[in-house]
């Protein structure tokens, strides 16, 4: 893992030394992260990148998870896909199994932190252990229009919190407690976003069996009915009609996200008959997603609903132009025009995507824009700087705070 | 190299960071938006007039200040946004005139254009009000004269530069700039200050403000 000087090439001293000021003002203070799985999904991913980081400066930083069954996660499961506004049947008992659990994990894990930090709703209930340390809950997830029972029912919770984050402005809610809006992050020197050798991303298409003789669309994404594969699938078969592509559907699983297998299968019924779609379920291998996202022509992000949308801001940073929904946190990553195209249905996601493919000098050009775009905003650099002043914000109330 | 004699005061330059609280406000008609244009926080004011100096260091589609963009691009309201992109930010001392300002702006397009009342702006398109948390921490760099003062300019993050430059005459209200009130005061170089005062930061991009101040006090400077 890449330590932090080796950022000031990408970032630049001043980034860095702003970093190295900041964890010293949190000297003494253990930051304890609390999540429901190690791997799988973007925020274990941002996790595995973060705590090193911010040990690294020196900041006391430690990540626990919850424990859980298969009938926890599937509930957490509905609630997540509530939250995101999707009609799903909420029983009595998923809320039964979440309180259960809750109360396993509330006598079981030690909240030690001085900075106890929340990730997303499965250990939300930690909360009734909070006692004079300072507790944040961090949703990852898009709740801008959110089922009102789940979002009523964890209210309870979040009302207890000392603060909350959001990854995009259409998130926040009226809260009692402060919201922070703080955008999360690709690191630019993980494997899945550094620079690759040909030979690399060559292989890497000769594994899968993918030639490279027409141009190549991918959607890189777990197979969740939330990142539309489907849709993804006959936006390519508008555009076929007219610009001979592959398209490439690759994704690994979450070990909290029961529901994958299940869509895979439907994915793998929608290309059934046509060769040119390559549908890859991958083992987490970073280096393929890398040089899958590299070897695109065009990449696609065709979401119904995001907590952020992440694959958009790693496809920016290698230039690539994409298309994506006008969804979450990816209008955040993407002004229309500008930095790649945004689309809100099946036949604008076909046309953009036909724009692109026949205009590689527009291509280029937004996929370059993207690139600085990313570089200025979505960096771990920039969320590490922004977590920093979050925990020093717990203990330093103002709008204008002198450190 | 600008060499001078040394300062009555040193110049301790700070950085400024910030983080971005979320209000859980938003409006969707101009009605609703000048509604809360007149009651927010101050530092939601500061933070729609001034988010886009940190976050565009590059040539920017977008017009600098959230209250523009969203006029046009959302409401399609495109001589209101132009009446708010021009706005002259520098002309206003504090918070509070400038969002007087705007809300005048707001009011009188609305008394003229009353059609203008009825658009709403789409589905996930509202203006989400913000504000900003500012952070100030002093910095290792400090100058006893001008040269010292040019050399660390030069070296110092952006933010410092827009700590020094819009957080300290606007959001904190003193009269000038922190360097020209400097150069004045404890440098003694009437001159310089004022040429430094009397440049529009908001027309710059922060390295590009960075350059020219260099340049002002190493040409005007005596050797």
């Amino acid at each position: 893992m890449a330590k932090i000087d080796e950022y000031i090439p990408v970032v630049g001293q001043p980034q860095i030394d702003d970093l190295r000021l900041l964890a010293e003002k949190l000297r003494g203070k253990v930051i304890q992260n609390i999540n429901s799985t190690s791997v799988g999904g973007g925020v274990a991913e941002i996790l595995s990148r973060m705590v090193p980081m911010l040990k690294e400066l020196g900041v006391d930083a430690r990540w626990d998870f919850i424990k859980g069954g298969e009938r926890f996660f599937e509930a957490t499961k509905k609630f997540h896909n509530a939250l995101h506004g999707v009609n799903v049947e909420l029983l009595d008992q998923d809320f039964d199994v979440f309180l259960e659990t809750s109360r396993n994990n509330i006598e079981e894990l030690n909240t030690y932190g001085d900075v106890v930090f929340i990730h997303d709703p499965q250990p939300i209930a930690l909360v009734d252990k909070k006692a004079g340390n300072k507790w944040i809950w961090r949703c990852h997830v898009d709740v801008s229009e959110p089922n009102k029972r789940v979002w009523d029912f964890l209210r309870g919770y979040i009302d207890r919190y000392d603060a909350s984050v959001f990854s995009a402005p259409a998130f926040s809610q009226k809260l009692p407690v402060k919201q922070f809006l703080i955008s999360p992050s690709i690191d630019p020197l993980s494997d899945k976003n550094k620079d690759l050798p040909q030979e690399t991303i060559d292989a890497v298409l000769e594994k899968y069996g993918i030639p490279k003789d027409k141009p190549i669309v991918t959607q890189i994404s777990r197979f969740d009915r939330l990142k539309d594969p489907l849709g993804v699938i006959q936006v390519y078969k508008q555009v076929k009609k007219y610009s001979d592509c592959r398209l490439v559907l690759a994704g690994g699983g979450a070990s909290d996200d029961p529901e994958s297998a299940e869509v895979l299968l439907e994915v793998r019924e929608a290309a059934k008959g046509d060769p040119d779609i390559h549908i890859l379920l991958l083992a987490q291998n970073d280096i393929e997603i890398n040089a899958l996202q590299r070897a695109s022509t065009v990449i696609m992000q065709k979401s119904l609903r995001e907590g952020f949308g992440l694959t958009v801001s790693e496809a920016l940073w290698k230039a690539k132009p994409v298309v994506a929904s006008n969804v979450g946190g990816i209008p955040l990553q993407i002004a229309h025009k500008y930095s790649g195209l945004l689309c809100n249905s099946i036949e604008g996601a076909g046309f953009s995507l036909k724009q692109l493919l026949h205009s590689p000098d527009y291509a280029r050009k937004l996929g370059e824009n993207g690139r600085e775009h990313v570089k200025n905003n979505f960096l771990i650099t920039r969320h590490l700087k922004e977590y920093m002043l979050l925990f020093l914000s717990l203990y330093h109330p103002g709008d204008i705070v002198y450190l | 190299m600008a060499e001078t004699g040394t300062a009555k005061e040193p110049f301790l330059f700070y950085t400024r960071m910030h983080l971005t609280e979320l209000t859980g406000l938003r409006a969707s008609t101009l009605g609703q938006l000048l509604k809360l244009v007149k009651e927010v926080n101050g530092s939601c004011i500061y933070h729609h007039t001034h988010r886009f100096l940190q976050q565009h260091q590059y040539l920017s589609p977008e017009p600098p200040n959230d209250f523009a963009y969203w006029v046009t691009e959302v409401l399609g309201e495109d001589e209101l946004g132009e009446r708010l992109a021009s706005i002259d930010v520098v002309q206003f001392s504090t918070i509070r005139s400038l969002r007087d300002k705007i809300a005048a702006t707001i009011e009188s397009y609305l008394a003229k254009n009353p059609m203008a009342k009825v658009r709403f702006s789409g589905e996930n398109e509202e203006f989400h009000f913000m504000k900003s948390i500012s952070f100030v921490i002093p910095t290792k760099y400090t100058a006893h004269d001008l040269g010292e003062f040019a050399d660390m300019l030069g070296k110092v993050t952006i933010d410092s530069i827009y700590y020094h430059i819009f957080e300290a005459r606007l959001r904190l209200e003193k009269d000038t700039n922190d360097f020209s009130n400097w150069i004045r005061t404890s440098i003694g170089d009437e001159r310089i200050a004022r040429e430094i005062s009397q440049l529009d930061p908001y027309t710059f991009t922060l390295e590009g403000l960075r350059s020219r101040m260099v340049r002002i006090i190493n040409s005007r400077s005596s050797y």
